[in-house]
């Protein structure tokens, strides 16, 4: 049995006046450690996918298994990174990081120690007892890492999360992210608009289809990509190919 | 290193002018403060205005001088100071309690929907004359007037504020398992600090109004009362005087509350 199973998960929104299916029958299964993408144009109902599998909303049909338990509202398993850092500006870079600790009761001496060495490792020790808006976006999104790595969830979810820096942020923060997740042999799931993003971070592509959501194609990453950082992965022949490859099936979704 | 003297000169220029800026802005400050007393002198003495109603500053201040030499001035500042805190205090808390039970079930909210517009749109002090015969002519029914006036109001905007609270703040604490009451303290309360600072300024003039109307009708004591019992014995440098006196403690009040919004908000 895979480590993260979505089975059958369909999702309709209610509102007085409209039902919108936003996703439909979606299936996949990620074994653990490994890192997938989902990429689609906006509105393919990737946030709902992030949004039911860390347990936010529940599923108008279907069902999510994490390491053989069904997933059935929020739980500590899952650690979740917004498309922005969504730090909170009333409390220290510190006291940030701490949070996902302190609202589980794991906050400890031994927890802090390990955090507060995540964020050294980070480069961002120095920055500890300064504010949020005293940081810079790469610096934020960083930090907001830590945060959500501090509660050791065994799945990553991240919702866009390099989409409102600038490109050589992003791409730095990319290798980052990538070297962070494969060093603690994290699982994750990145939603994304950004095919050169998922092809360089993932080791498989799911490409969903425009309202209602669903999978509409799957590209296996080769490992000699999928191992290698996302900058080098950019300079590597096969990115190309993939890229191409890609790019023609969104374009005959768009038809 | 030329442009470095420039820039350094260029700065002191900078400073010089902002120095002059404000040196400018507090002339005229006082140039207003000063022309307006001036003027009420003058314009009493010279019966512009009838001195028997509108007073004079020399009038008021020999009163003042006179009350306080007397010492019977301070228990009137203190029992409305007192009363007038304690109503700005209960008000506020008791709103902003009121907003966190009705953001904590939307049910209740939208059922007491309508009732809190009514409520709202009701003149509180007309409920003056009841609270006085419920609780009795004492300071109880006063502090409660300088209470619920402000108390409405309080739920609303500051129920407003815990509802535009950024989702995504919730979503992040959520995604870490938190309960309802955790969302509340990280997220919902800090996030509304603003909105709760601005309407403690709003309540610090409305529990005056409170107070001040609670003390009309009571009659007892406090600077109400020398307003209602001056304007009895048609003596009225005493109303002008305790209009005075009102004036600068309801300031000092707000000028702390500026300094308590400092504190809480100067991280954003």
């Amino acid at each position: 049995m895979s480590f993260l199973q979505i089975q059958d998960v369909s999702h309709i929104y209610f509102s007085k006046k409209d039902r919108t299916l936003a996703i439909k029958d979606v299936n996949l299964s990620i074994e653990e450690g490994e890192f997938i993408s989902i990429l689609g144009p906006s509105g393919c109902g990737k946030t709902t996918i992030l949004s039911i599998v860390a347990g936010l909303i529940q599923p108008t049909i279907g069902k999510v298994i994490l390491d053989r338990e069904t997933i059935v509202g929020t739980n500590k398993n899952t650690g979740y990174m917004l498309q922005q850092d969504y730090l909170f500006p009333w409390k220290t870079i510190q006291e940030n990081i701490f949070l996902g600790l302190k609202l589980t009761n794991q906050l400890n001496e031994k927890t802090k120690q390990k955090t507060l060495a995540l964020l050294n490792e980070m480069g961002l020790s120095h920055v500890k007892n300064q504010y949020p808006t005293q940081l810079s976006g790469g610096m934020r999104q960083r930090v907001s890492l830590v945060r959500t790595l501090a509660t050791n969830p065994k799945l990553l979810l991240l919702d866009e999360p390099f989409s409102a820096l600038d490109f050589q942020t992003k791409l730095k923060l990319e290798d980052l992210v990538f070297e962070t997740l494969k060093q603690f042999e994290k699982t994750a799931i990145l939603v994304t608009h950004d095919i050169g993003e998922a092809i360089a971070m993932s080791n498989r592509i799911y490409l969903f289809t425009n309202r209602p959501g669903t999978v509409h194609k799957v590209f296996e990453i080769p490992d000699e990509l999928a191992k290698i950082t996302p900058f080098e992965a950019r300079n590597h022949p096969l990115y190309n190919e993939i890229f191409q490859e890609v790019w023609k099936e969104l374009e005959k979704l768009e038809k | 290193m030329k442009s470095k003297i420039n820039i350094e000169s260029m700065h002191n220029e900078y400073k010089q002018k902002l120095i002059r800026e404000r040196r400018f802005v507090v002339f005229f400050q006082l140039l207003i403060f000063i022309a307006f007393f001036a003027l009420w002198e003058i314009a009493s003495n010279l019966k512009w205005v009838d001195p028997l109603v509108f007073s004079s500053p020399s009038k008021v201040w020999n009163l003042l001088v006179e009350n306080i030499i007397a010492g019977t001035i301070f228990s009137h500042i203190s029992i409305t100071l007192f009363e007038t805190i304690l109503g700005f205090i209960i008000g506020t808390v008791a709103g902003t309690i009121l907003a966190a039970i009705l953001w904590w079930s939307p049910f209740l909210s939208k059922v007491l929907d309508p009732y809190l517009v009514v409520l709202n749109a009701m003149p509180k002090v007309a409920l003056g004359p009841i609270l006085i015969v419920a609780l009795g002519p004492t300071m109880t029914s006063i502090v409660a007037m300088g209470a619920i006036i402000s108390v409405i109001i309080t739920t609303i905007v500051v129920y407003t504020s815990f509802r535009e609270t950024d989702p995504n703040y919730i979503k992040v604490l959520q995604s870490f398992g938190a309960t309802r009451w955790q969302c509340f303290k990280e997220a919902i309360l800090p996030s509304s600090f603003p909105a709760i600072i601005s309407t403690l300024k709003v309540n610090v003039g409305l529990s005056w109004v409170g107070v001040v109307v609670g003390e009309f009708l009571v009659s007892k004591q406090g600077l109400g009362y020398l307003i209602i019992y001056g304007f009895q014995v048609f003596n009225f440098t005493l109303v002008m005087q305790s209009l005075l006196i009102i004036v600068i403690f309801a300031t000092i009040m707000y000028k702390i509350v500026e300094v308590i919004e400092n504190a809480l908000i100067k991280n954003r």
